[in-house]
């Protein structure tokens, strides 16, 4: 064993990485070595240059995208730069974040013989090797099925499949948890254990996970993780020294929840508490301090106040004869709310989200808008009453400059054009983007551009702002940018519903939740209930907050009460920071 | 709507190999391209349409392709009269009025015989496409075409777009309802200048995300070896079995009646009833 781990499978030597595009070095400075067996957990922020180091490792950089490479980095002893990426590819195996992108196949089984068809492996060996790695990963029932038809836990397994199948020595995870819902994701950080582990006993298997939701990817072991921040590693530590060594906030990442609870409680959390992972973590220690905390928490009352301002009744749907997507929805919304909808993909959320907004049609006496039956109304009409907000802000912007995208809803409602730029002034201020207001929308970061979106909607004077996966792919940082920007909004008296995945969101940023699963309403409640309700968690594709389980822990019933303070705590220290 | 249409069922024609069914779409396309007889048109017709009830694809979800060809028939109808009024005359070599309109837009037998061949010719070539389409397991469409010496790169081009066209479809509806919102009227209550502007300013977006896109596949298709060698074997490629050499010699054998008809009966690419 020692003699394998003396020479490392990875190595980076003063390693440094220049896109053409661009004036300053992605990477700088790199110097790291992987061994042989090892599983590797790499975080970072936004643009910290960590998926840019998977792109060397896999051989993209520099087959696709084209820099200057200082240093070296090699791979099982030879310089990647002079592997080119086909060789490589048969070394190290990577799965996508977009898992959707990647599946070039169009069923299962092809997708995952895709490299073997590059390779000329005739059909006979293809078909018998496809089912072995099929099994491995559990598509195995799936193998006639479209991409179409599989959700994208299952499309991840088939990309893993399809590398697997090279028998690769070196597995690369490159933001294997951005498109999955929280159940699924768990059960992806437990199938590439598995995988690193099997796998281990024969031929040694090296993992490398690429993310930015560390406390999801330590729900399994990993041997290091490695920070990078700036195109620099940061700190290279195990899990327990990683958690309590404070970088991670400092770098603008987020801890896991459990972490901040025990910090909240005053406890100093140190590596001896093996805080790494939420089962090594030695409770029995701090459980009292963590009881004091919770007793000296004022719980305070909520009351929902406000008018309705939008309500849905008895509503069905269905796209094709005798497949309903909904079925007798129920809602009523009031004035001021700031909401969560949850639910698996294809539960419906989106679809009702479409039909309060007319993309899609709906029959008479189902949607309201303040009390008023809105059938008659065309989709513009409605806009000016609910906007909706698409995930990706590239699917939303048809002008080259900001102030005309902006001012793109107004002009189509003929409105003069004085009045526009007052309006425009007023948007820019409050979406924070003022000084931007003469610039092209090309020099604005994605999260940027998300905010453009939303002021062209806001510009409208909507009372209901409805946003899909408003945090999707992003960091910690951007993600409280962005909620606290729609507290602002929300603040301002308009409605905001959410339809999301994330669980922090619907913890941190909305009281209320309603969960859609199989195209009916399961449960319309408070996000702590449904996060600490086992039953409706596997239903809506979640999973318990690490709080609950905590609150389990130290013995505090009914649990809900534990995360109910912890967000009161915190809403607390919020309101104090402002 | 969904144009490729392609839905299993156990029938005879789904269970034919897909090199199959594009060498016979290929050739019975191929020869009603070459002549121009109204005779063999009609035959085809029926023979594809049989072929279409066999394979139980029900024409309700054909209405739209109707449609579309229905008003490309009255289009090019009207367009081949305007640029063409003589071009029957000609080709057949005599010259029978019978509604005179003015000048060389005299209406003659000849040039109402030459459209409405010409009508048969393209309603021939649809229901055959349409069999294709609804029958071919996408899967087996690129291994087809390159078993047919299509260059793999091409193949699995189209296989692609094959792949990917329900999802760009529903994109751009997507898209559309997004500026419909912001107020873009792309109804038929505005001119038709107007419309294509709004159409277009929906496009842009689409454009983008779609290059977006391809740049992921490509780098997926890279980091899996794609365009290593210079051949690459098939997972969904199908031997031929007895099925397909029956229906292979069939069409062909319609193939080759056609051109004998052509070659030994017409005695060129026209059916001429005027001689």
């Amino acid at each position: 064993m020692d003699s394998i781990k003396e020479a490392p499978v990875i190595e980076f030597i003063n390693f440094s990485f220049k896109y053409f595009a661009q004036s300053k070095p992605t990477l700088k400075d790199i110097n790291l070595k992987i061994f042989r067996g090892e599983k590797i957990l790499i975080v970072g922020p936004s643009g910290s240059g960590k998926s840019t180091m998977g792109n060397c490792l896999n051989g993209l950089i520099p087959f696709s995208y084209e820099g200057e490479i200082d240093g070296s980095l090699t791979i099982n002893g030879t310089v990647t730069q002079n592997t080119g990426i086909f060789e490589l590819s048969k070394t190290i195996g990577t799965v996508m974040q977009d898992s959707d992108a990647q599946f070039v196949g169009l069923s299962v089984a092809e997708d995952i013989s895709f490299s073997m068809e590059n390779d000329c492996v005739p059909q006979r060996e293809m078909i018998s090797r496809v089912k072995d790695v099929a099994t491995l990963v559990g598509v195995q029932n799936l193998l006639k099925q479209s991409p179409h038809e599989l959700s994208g836990g299952q499309m991840q397994r088939t990309s893993l499949a399809g590398i697997l199948v090279d028998d690769v020595e070196i597995l690369l995870f490159d933001e294997p948890l951005a498109n999955l819902d929280p159940e699924t994701g768990k059960y992806a950080i437990e199938l590439i254990d598995r995988i690193h582990r099997e796998k281990n006993a024969d031929k040694l298997k090296t993992t490398i996970i690429i993310e930015h939701r560390i406390e999801d990817v330590l729900h399994r072991e990993v041997d290091r993780i490695i920070l990078i921040d700036d195109g620099r590693i940061i700190a290279d530590l195990n899990a327990h020294e990683m958690i309590s060594s404070g970088y991670l906030l400092e770098h603008g990442l987020r801890e896991p929840l459990y972490v901040t609870a025990m910090k909240y409680a005053g406890v100093d959390v140190t590596s001896d508490l093996t805080p790494g992972y939420f089962l090594t973590t030695d409770f029995s220690r701090i459980k009292g301090d963590i009881l004091r905390w919770y007793e000296s928490v004022e719980i305070k009352t909520h009351i929902e106040t406000g008018d309705e301002v939008l309500s849905i009744r008895n509503l069905d749907y269905e796209y094709y004869k005798n497949t309903p997507v909904l079925r007798n929805i129920n809602l009523t919304i009031q004035e001021g709310e700031m909401l969560s909808i949850v639910g698996t993909n294809g539960a419906g959320k989106s679809t009702l989200a479409k039909l309060i907004c007319k993309f899609e049609n709906h029959s008479r006496d189902t949607v309201f808008f303040t009390g008023k039956d809105v059938f008659d109304q065309s989709i513009s009409e409605r806009a000016s009453f609910v906007g909706y907000v698409m995930q990706n802000p590239n699917q939303m912007i048809t002008q080259t400059q900001i102030y005309d995208e902006i001012a793109s809803g107004l002009r189509l409602r003929k409105v003069p054009d004085a009045e526009i730029d007052e309006r425009i002034d007023r948007v820019l201020e409050i979406c924070g983007l003022t000084k931007f207001k003469k610039w092209p929308i090309s020099a604005l970061s994605y999260g940027q551009k998300k905010r453009v979106t939303i002021a062209s909607i806001l510009i409208l004077d909507p009372k209901v702002i409805i946003l899909d996966e408003p945090t999707a792919g992003q960091d910690y940082h951007h993600y409280t940018d962005i909620m606290k920007f729609l507290e602002k909004v929300n603040k301002l008296g308009v409605t905001i519903i959410m339809i999301t995945h994330d669980m922090h969101l619907m913890l941190e940023y909305t009281r209320r939740s309603i969960v859609i699963s199989d195209g009916v309403i399961v449960i319309d409640t408070d996000s702590t209930e449904v996060l600490t309700n086992p039953e409706i968690i596997s239903k809506a594709s979640l999973k318990e907050t690490s709080l609950f389980h905590l609150a389990n822990e130290v013995g505090i019933i009914p649990p809900k009460s534990f995360v109910d303070r912890f967000l009161d705590y915190e809403a607390g220290l919020k309101y104090e920071s402002i | 709507m969904n144009l490729f249409n392609y839905s299993y069922e156990d029938t005879f024609i789904h269970r034919l190999s897909g090199l199959t069914k594009l060498l016979s779409f290929m050739a019975l396309t191929g020869v009603v391209m070459y002549i121009y007889d109204i005779r063999v048109f009609a035959a085809i017709l029926i023979f594809s349409f049989s072929v279409m009830r066999a394979a139980r694809i029900r024409m309700r979800d054909l209405k739209v392709i109707f449609i579309y060809v229905g008003i490309f028939f009255v289009i090019n109808a009207v367009l081949s009269f305007v640029f063409a009024p003589t071009f029957g005359p000609e080709t057949y070599g005599s010259y029978t009025l019978w509604i005179p309109i003015a000048g060389k837009y005299n209406l003659t037998y000849e040039q109402v015989f030459y459209q409405i061949s010409k009508i048969f010719k393209y309603s021939s070539v649809v229901p055959l496409g349409v069999i294709f389409l609804f029958t071919t397991d996408p899967s087996e469409f690129a291994s087809s075409l390159s078993a047919i010496f299509v260059p793999y790169k091409i193949s699995y081009a189209v296989s692609l777009t094959l792949r990917h066209f329900p999802d760009i479809q529903k994109e751009y509806g997507d898209i559309s309802k997004a500026q419909q919102a912001r107020g873009l009227d792309i109804s038929s209550k505005t001119s038709f200048w107007h419309r294509f502007k709004n159409a277009a300013a929906t496009m842009i977006p689409l454009i983008f995300s779609s290059l977006e896109r391809i740049d992921v596949i490509t780098n997926a298709m890279h980091l899996r070896g794609f365009s290593k060698h210079k051949k690459r074997t098939w997972y969904s490629r199908r031997k031929l079995k007895k099925g397909d050499f029956a229906a292979l010699v069939v069409s062909f054998g319609i193939a080759g009646a056609a051109i004998y008809i052509a070659v030994f009966v017409n005695h060129g690419r026209f059916y001429n009833p005027f001689q």
